[in-house]
């Protein structure tokens, strides 16, 4: 009777977690569908999007900076015992390139990028929420989703690139630091071993797929944050599910990634 | 001649009479079973200010949300300037949601710009015609009429509750509105402030000509804005009058609001 019970409850919460799940992607890809229909619509908030240009991408340089020269440096310092041991360690260079361009940066810089970028945009949208100041847009005949909405997810698709790519590029910083702590290799040859080791299809589905980490990081804060309710614990709801969300998203995008660059490249 | 002026006045003051809000068997239910609204009828004429009463919870502030569109309704008609606002496109509600001010509980100003800011956000997105020392001149106007010119550069965290009210009215000011709906303007202010409130709202009737619903539980700001009030229980009017009908009104339960 008991185990009868409580089989019950679990098949119960089962299903109400299933049906919360389905409801909330359903509602958020409604969000983003409204999203590819109110961006070709003007006004267009060419002011509002270079201001959240700078806030999403100048703005996280020093963050994202840091983290990739660590990335770099640490991958090459651990990579190397083992490339010296096969006598392979004039590879280093180009793996910890490949490592960080094709994998390492665009994700770990994603990862950063949904801590920083959704969680503050989950707040900032959340917090505008319960204080009303949505709503006096929106009685104001300005369209809250043009303004707030779309020019954040627009500039998080086009800056989370511009940062994946200043991540690489600090990475290989980082790893031509890493080689010298234990040799002597000038920076151009470490360069020419990148380059030699490095193909332009490598650039392609890494770049392509960041794209999509910009978009979502974006999105996902933005729709947290657009509906919070019932008052500042909701904001604090809203800013923890974004990074949460957001993070998950990357690795499933990824992974999806992975797998259509298999095939195709 | 005589016969002829008596006639024409007779058609001002029946033009004035026009009903601008019209309201007919409103309902609105949240969730399953929390029935807000259960048949509101009400009608708004032209240069009226009417306050809405009732206790916390009964839908008053769900009642003025619909009218400008922020929830919408089950059921029911909502005709302001004559149009039903429930099968507007959203582009035709914009409109009339520009002759139509709402001046938030909390005053809902954006809190990452200053007052300036609040001010001409408004004012660029629907006049973008108007040159910047336009736009600036029409700030500083709006600012004085509510008497805070000088919190021009503040921020809106550096503003009392009262001044953020303030804030909020010039805001809604500045778009010269034929309507404007108070949701609770004087709640969470002290005595002195609330009346300031109170006088401010007759002030900007008198001045601008404006209709208004108010929705308050301040019967000092009721009694000095109020041409009629209409008492809300159980999502439907319960009681409707002036201020000294309903004060001496049979039913206990409107009189205890006046006690």
């Amino acid at each position: 009777m008991i185990f009868s019970l409580s089989h019950q409850l679990k098949t119960t919460i089962l299903i109400l977690t299933l049906k919360n799940t389905f409801e909330e992607v359903g509602n958020a890809t409604l969000f983003a569908k409204q999203f590819f229909k109110e961006v070709f619509i003007p006004p267009y908030e060419a002011k509002q999007f270079l201001k959240q240009c700078y806030i999403i991408g100048y703005k996280s340089l020093p963050l994202v900076a840091i983290t990739g020269f660590i990335m770099g440096l640490v991958l090459t310092m651990q990579s190397r015992p083992t490339l010296v041991k096969f006598g392979a360690e004039s590879w280093l260079p180009g793996m910890v390139a490949l490592s960080l361009i094709r994998e390492i940066a665009p994700v770990i810089t994603a990862l950063i990028c949904a801590g920083k970028i959704s969680s503050g945009i989950g707040a900032e949208l959340g917090s505008m929420k319960v204080t009303e100041q949505i709503d006096a847009m929106e009685v104001s005949a300005i369209n809250p989703y043009n303004y707030l909405v779309v020019t954040r997810i627009l500039a998080c698709t086009l800056m989370v690139p511009i940062l994946v790519f200043f991540a690489d590029a600090i990475g290989i910083m980082g790893g031509f630091v890493g080689v010298n702590i234990h040799g002597d290799v000038n920076f151009y040859r470490y360069l020419t071993q990148i380059i030699q080791s490095l193909e332009f299809l490598d650039l392609i589905p890494a770049t392509i797929k960041t794209f999509f980490f910009g978009f979502f990081i974006g999105m996902i804060g933005c729709y947290k944050g657009f509906n919070a309710t019932n008052g500042t614990e909701s904001v604090g709801k809203a800013a923890n599910s974004a990074v949460v969300t957001a993070s998950l998203t990357i690795f499933i995008i990824d992974m999806v990634a992975v797998q259509i660059t298999d095939l195709f490249f | 001649m005589i016969k002829e002026e008596k006639h024409t006045e007779k058609e001002e003051k029946a033009k004035d009479k026009k009903a601008i809000i019209e309201i007919k068997d409103l309902h609105k239910t949240f969730g399953k079973n929390n029935k807000v609204l259960q048949g509101v009828n009400l009608t708004v004429n032209k240069g009226e200010d009417l306050v809405i009463l009732g206790r916390s919870g009964s839908g008053k502030s769900v009642t003025i949300k619909c009218i400008v569109g922020l929830i919408e309704p089950d059921k029911g008609e909502i005709k302001v300037f004559g149009d039903n606002v429930l099968n507007l496109k959203k582009s035709e509600l914009n409109e009339i949601r520009v002759r139509i001010g709402f001046l938030f509980q909390s005053g809902a100003l954006y809190d990452s710009m200053s007052v300036r800011e609040n001010l001409a956000f408004t004012l660029k997105k629907h006049k973008r015609e108007l040159t910047p020392e336009e736009v600036e001149s029409e700030v500083v106007e709006a600012l004085d009429s509510v008497g805070l010119s000088d919190a021009i550069d503040k921020m809106p965290s550096e503003l009392s509750g009262g001044m953020q009210k303030r804030i909020g009215l010039a805001r809604t000011l500045i778009l010269k509105p034929e309507i404007i709906l108070y949701d609770e303007p004087t709640t969470g202010l002290d005595t002195i402030t609330s009346r300031e409130i109170s006088e401010l709202i007759l002030d900007i009737k008198h001045k601008q000509k404006t209709t208004s619903i108010i929705i308050t539980h301040d019967m000092a700001c009721a009694k000095l804005t109020a041409d009629r009030i209409m008492v809300l229980k159980d999502g439907v009017i319960h009681a409707e009058g002036t201020y000294e009908e309903l004060e001496k009104s049979e039913d206990e339960w409107v009189r205890s609001f006046f006690e």
